[in-house]
């Protein structure tokens, strides 16, 4: 192994390629296959976390980042003076192996510039998994990028040795993307995403016959977009992940807070703070879409297109909604506990389950482990004590408020500090 | 009346079940179960000395398991968190299982019941925290090696999973801790204890017993693990409370920092 050579490429390969945030390595339960080397964990796991609190579990690197694009959001794009490098195959299994028998990492994510056109790309990408799977007999976690507009075949043969496909469409919105990216057409990101779900589809109803179906991306397809690039709505992004939920079955759809990467007028300038706080937000909404049975009209639509900063999504939702409340702990269905503010679903569970037993009260509720400080306002328990009395909305939030602190606080109270 | 008793038994998992078993058996009144190690003798109570039988054991397993099987999930992980008096608690527990009707174990609003599941959800992170901080170093005898000092007795839990994944290459995993390890032969897992002379920290200074190669790799990583970071986005707080500072000095991407 050539050490020097080596760790340049890496430094610059996985320097360009921390933007994609996935790095989910759940979803997979591939076994170890002859006593060979590794197998996919159901739940996945992260070896570590980076200063920025994010988890590393694949090692994730471009097998390239020169790139015939000029896509304005991102860092490797053709006019953009950076140092280019590029892995051989061979160098990307020896790091992955290495990696993985040291026990770093789950498995390897694999992503790539452009170079030639897409399906030269995207042949070099699965020849990597290939040799992995057959010749190193390494049954660990793979997810390979789909290339924008990469052919059927090449999309049928990577879902054949990677765990997860992904392609990310990155603008939310079709004028955006012309406005930043405009090479790429919106259809050359939902090509291969078409592809991989109807392969799905057909796994699925072949395995119910032929057990022995070659397995095809047991962790599915996700899809990642840039927040905060292009001036889009809070309701955009949300309406436009549902889309993509529903109409390709995505496994996950990631948020990421754009980082400013260059000096472009059409984007925000360099230096500008990472949106961290919206971001949370809308991975918020998106689990109380997909855990909580929540529709997206309900939390956003045209009265409220932007979520609330102050207040999470879901507390947000019951002030404007306090007809439904208050809720009885002790009678309510699983759907409506599920909506108290402060209730997260594994207190659901055991409320559920508890409340067989005997009546509970706030004694039991607190143990359980719900935060009360905001769920003591839209629920009733056994005991005559109801926090609500006749607040309403306005006063209610301000109570929570005064009553919590926040990391981001500072960023949006109107409130002078009296000191400086 | 039945007779008020200390039972005294041997640390091991089987003679928990095997007092159990005895106490039920014999209509104890228990005022505490101890190790054989701990020793403290109550002034008003007799003390009784269990030995521990397999046979006796594997009743009261299957008794519990025939409840539920997550009982017996949260029976063993409570019993491996080494909480002081945990015994005694496990014993009301595995009473309460018996005697009640119902899925007992799922009565969240029972004292007792809640701090079981709650002490087995300690015990399951962390295994699955050992699962993730395990950094092997490859010695010259061939051998991906590790220490580790987990807060609890995990070792049992993880030996499987790390069967399954490095089914190809020898690996030990030693708790510094507890002194015992558990070593992969490319065959079966065995129970070991060493002799070690010095906890293989990921020192910055080399050691002998390890490959140079081993060392590129580490940097590697290292370098792997800096330039993954998004400067803009740095929030210590978050790292710290996902890799909590008592691992740090066995993490590799740390060991400047630790």
């Amino acid at each position: 192994m050539d050490f020097n050579r080596i760790q340049e490429k890496l430094n610059v390969l996985a320097d360009a390629a921390k933007y994609d945030v996935s790095c989910a390595s759940s979803g997979s339960d591939r076994a170890n296959k002859d006593n060979g080397l590794g197998n996919a964990s159901k739940m996945g796991i992260c070896h570590s976390y980076t200063e920025d609190g994010r988890c590393v579990s694949l090692l994730k690197i471009l097998l390239t980042n020169h790139c015939i694009f000029d896509c304005a959001y991102c860092v490797t794009r053709k006019s953009n003076d950076v140092k280019r490098a590029a892995f051989k195959i061979q160098e990307v299994v020896d790091l992955t192996i290495n990696f993985y028998r040291r026990n770093y990492i789950e498995g390897l994510f694999l992503s790539s510039g452009i170079f030639k056109n897409a399906d030269y790309t995207m042949e070099r990408l699965i020849a990597v998994a290939k040799k992995l799977r057959l010749e190193e007999n390494f049954n660990g976690y793979i997810h390979l990028k789909s290339i924008p507009d990469a052919s059927d075949e090449l999309m049928y043969e990577a879902g054949l040795y990677a765990d997860r496909l992904s392609v990310n469409i990155e603008i939310p919105t079709i004028s955006g993307l012309k406005l930043l990216a405009p090479d790429k057409k919106h259809e050359d990101f939902t090509k291969p995403m078409l592809k991989v779900k109807n392969e799905l589809l057909r796994f699925k109803n072949e395995h119910k016959v032929i057990k022995s179906t070659p397995k095809y991306a047991p962790a599915g397809q996700s899809t990642q977009m840039i927040v905060g690039a292009t001036g889009e709505t809070d309701k955009d992004i949300m309406y436009s992940a549902t889309y993509y939920y529903k109409q390709y079955n995505m496994k996950r759809v990631y948020y990421s807070g754009y980082v400013p990467v260059a000096e472009d007028n059409r984007l925000p300038s360099i230096g500008t703070q990472v949106p961290m706080l919206r971001e949370n937000r809308l991975y918020q909404t998106d689990w109380l879409l997909r855990f909580y049975g929540f529709a997206v009209n309900e939390i956003l639509n045209n009265d409220h297109p932007n979520l609330d900063i102050d207040v999470d999504p879901k507390l947000s939702w019951a002030l404007r909604n306090m007809h439904h409340f208050p809720v009885d702990i002790n009678s309510a269905d699983k759907r409506m506990l599920a909506r108290i503010p402060g209730m997260g679903m594994r207190s659901v569970e055991k409320i559920l389950n508890a409340r067989k037993f005997r009546k509970l009260n706030w004694d039991h509720l607190k143990k359980i482990g719900v935060a009360l400080n905001r769920a003591k306002y839209f629920m009733i328990c056994d005991s005559r004590h109801w926090e609500r009395k006749d607040l309403d909305a306005e006063k209610i939030k301000g109570m929570i408020l005064q009553q919590s602190t926040g990391k981001f606080r500072n960023q949006y109270s109107t409130q002078l500090s009296l000191f400086n | 009346m039945n007779p008020s008793k200390t039972l005294i038994y041997d640390g091991s998992f089987n003679g928990f079940l095997t007092t159990v078993f005895v106490a039920f058996e014999e209509k104890i009144d228990v005022v505490d179960i101890q190790r054989n190690t701990q020793g403290q003798n109550g002034l008003f109570s007799e003390t009784e000395t269990i030995f521990t039988n397999v046979e006796k054991a594997k009743r009261v397993w299957n008794g519990i398991r025939s409840t539920s099987h997550n009982a017996i999930t949260n029976v063993y992980f409570a019993f491996l968190s080494e909480v002081d008096g945990i015994e005694l608690t496990l014993y009301s527990y595995i009473l309460k299982l018996m005697t009640a009707k119902g899925a007992k174990q799922t009565d969240y609003s029972d004292g007792i019941v809640l701090r079981i599941s709650q002490l087995a959800r300690s015990v399951g992170r962390e295994k699955h925290r050992m699962e993730a901080f395990v950094r092997f170093q490859l010695t010259k005898d061939d051998i991906y090696f590790a220490n580790i000092e987990p807060d609890f007795d995990v070792l049992p839990l993880i030996s499987k999973h790390f069967r399954n994944r490095y089914a190809d290459q020898q690996w030990l995993i030693y708790d510094v801790k507890r002194k015992y390890g558990i070593y992969y032969n490319k065959e079966h897992v065995e129970l070991i204890s060493l002799n070690l002379k010095e906890v293989h920290f990921n020192k910055i200074h080399k050691s002998d017993a390890l490959l140079n190669e081993e060392y590129d790799y580490q940097a590697l990583w290292n370098d792997y693990f800096k330039s993954t970071n998004i400067k803009s986005r740095i929030n210590r707080k978050l790292h710290k409370q996902h890799v909590p500072k008592r691992y740090w000095k066995y993490l590799s991407e740390k060991k400047e920092t630790a």
